[in-house]
């Protein structure tokens, strides 16, 4: 016993290092698990304060860039509206009532929630973004975030009034797209190696891809609405060790200007999550 | 100012520098990020004990992966660099009575030599640990290695900047102290 006493004592800073790496490397592999232990409320509130402070500061530089981004998406928009087209037929349906639900059985999937950019980065391997938007005013964990370019990243944790957002530019995302010509799915990945430029992944051999193609999200993602901008082929390369292309896709989205994005809540999220996670009865 | 004041401040400043101005800087290359906040841990005072100097560097790590989103990537070679620390400044201070009249590491304290060298081992190893565990949870050798050797290089630059900007001279103990 006594000998016991001794070895710890000889080797207290040696074994109280071994404590500390430990506990850290605890808590980095289960990163996804301690992330909201990690960033409880309390902490995250304080860096999202700090990162408000800074981001007002900040927004004051892009001010014309923010601009001309939201002018383009307007016009964008305008042009989509119902009142430009003009419906051969009487009996369709030009306007999306607001209710959930209307009496001809139309009902809202998305809605689209504004919040603003309060802190990001783009040098790390692990990029977050952190919205000032929390769960007191509609955004969960798991909701799709847009920019007004294109995709931005996914929401993997909500305090209150904080949100903070995987972008597209964390090595651990993925986002299921395809190409815009002939709808062939594959998945966008980022390799941490050049913060304008996505990886296209596991888009068959047989698809007819072209420099300057358009990569839109596809249909068979839960929280990301089809048809978004994910970005334009920069760079096809054949992987020769299997039957899929490796293509590089430039991105829509500016990452170094974020100033206003849009969560998208997903109202059957919920449901097809579950039931897609459910293991299925038949072997 | 008294040495716990001015770590205080240190302590928020290299956080700030760090998550706002070094974290936003666009990246030149992937090899290329500039990290300059551990310098916290290397300017802190000789006679600082080495438990609490380890709880501190995980504390100081753990704040940085607070902003940054990585719960223990930057803490896990904060408490290693904290840990080599006491070791490698008993090998490198000369054995006479310097580190009576100074208070912390400096060229002053040092010398020029044997206080690079401390830089140089320190800033090596939390590098090489940082990227080590970054690839081993993504990423390739090369990545590996490129990423050490750019990352060091730059952040050799800046705490040599760092260096010239706040020469640290006047730290004099006073004999009644």
């Amino acid at each position: 016993m006594k000998n016991i006493f001794f070895f710890i004592r000889r080797y207290f800073g040696f074994l109280s290092f071994l404590l500390l790496q430990i506990a850290a490397i605890i808590l980095l592999s289960n990163a996804s698990k301690t992330h909201e232990a990690f960033f409880s409320a309390a902490l995250n509130e304080a860096t999202g304060d700090l990162n408000h402070r800074y981001s007002n500061l900040h927004s004051y530089f892009s001010l014309k860039e923010t601009n001309r981004q939201l002018a383009e998406e307007n016009a964008r928009l305008r042009n989509m509206l119902a009142a430009n087209f003009q419906a051969p037929d009487s009996s369709r349906k030009a306007v999306t009532d607001t209710t959930l639900r209307d009496t001809l059985g139309h009902y809202r999937k998305y809605t689209y929630l504004p919040a603003r950019v309060i802190g990001n980065t783009v040098t790390l391997q692990t990029n977050f973004i952190t919205l000032e938007r929390g769960t007191l005013q509609g955004v969960k964990k798991g909701m799709a975030v847009i920019g007004p370019d294109g995709i931005v990243g996914v929401v993997v944790e909500a305090s209150n009034n904080i949100s903070r957002v995987m972008s597209l530019l964390h090595r651990n995302s993925k986002v299921s797209a395809m190409l815009k010509k002939d709808n062939y799915a594959g998945s966008i990945e980022w390799d941490g190696v050049n913060p304008y430029y996505l990886q296209l992944k596991n888009v068959s051999k047989s698809a007819k891809v072209n420099k300057g193609d358009t990569v839109l999200t596809s249909n068979y993602s839960a929280n990301f609405p089809s048809h978004l901008m994910i970005g334009t082929v920069a760079a096809i390369s054949a992987d020769p060790s299997s039957n899929f292309y490796l293509i590089k896709v430039k991105t829509a989205t500016n990452f170094f200007n974020l100033q206003y994005v849009n969560v998208i809540a997903n109202a059957r999220y919920a449901e097809q999550t579950a039931l897609e996670n459910t293991p299925s009865k038949n072997p | 100012m008294s040495s716990l004041v001015r770590n205080i401040i240190r302590y928020v400043l290299f956080i700030l520098l760090q998550v706002f101005i070094l974290n936003e800087v666009p990246p030149l290359h992937q090899f290329i990020v500039p990290y300059i906040y551990f310098l916290f841990i290397i300017w802190l005072p000789f006679n600082i004990n080495r438990l609490f100097l380890m709880v501190l560097a995980f504390v100081f790590g753990l704040t940085l992966d607070a902003f940054t989103g990585t719960p223990g990537l930057h803490a896990a070679p904060c408490v290693l660099i904290a840990f080599i620390r006491p070791v490698l400044l008993g090998l490198l201070i000369p054995q006479e009575t310097t580190e009576q009249s100074y208070a912390e590491p400096s060229v002053k304290s040092m010398g020029l030599a044997p206080y690079s060298l401390y830089v140089v081992i320190l800033t090596f190893v939390h590098h090489f640990y940082l990227v080590l565990i970054e690839w081993l949870q993504f990423g390739n050798f090369i990545y590996f290695l490129g990423k050490v050797a750019g990352t060091t290089a730059v952040s050799l630059l800046l705490i040599a900047l760092a260096e010239m900007l706040f020469p640290r001279k006047r730290r004099y103990k006073t004999n009644a102290a």
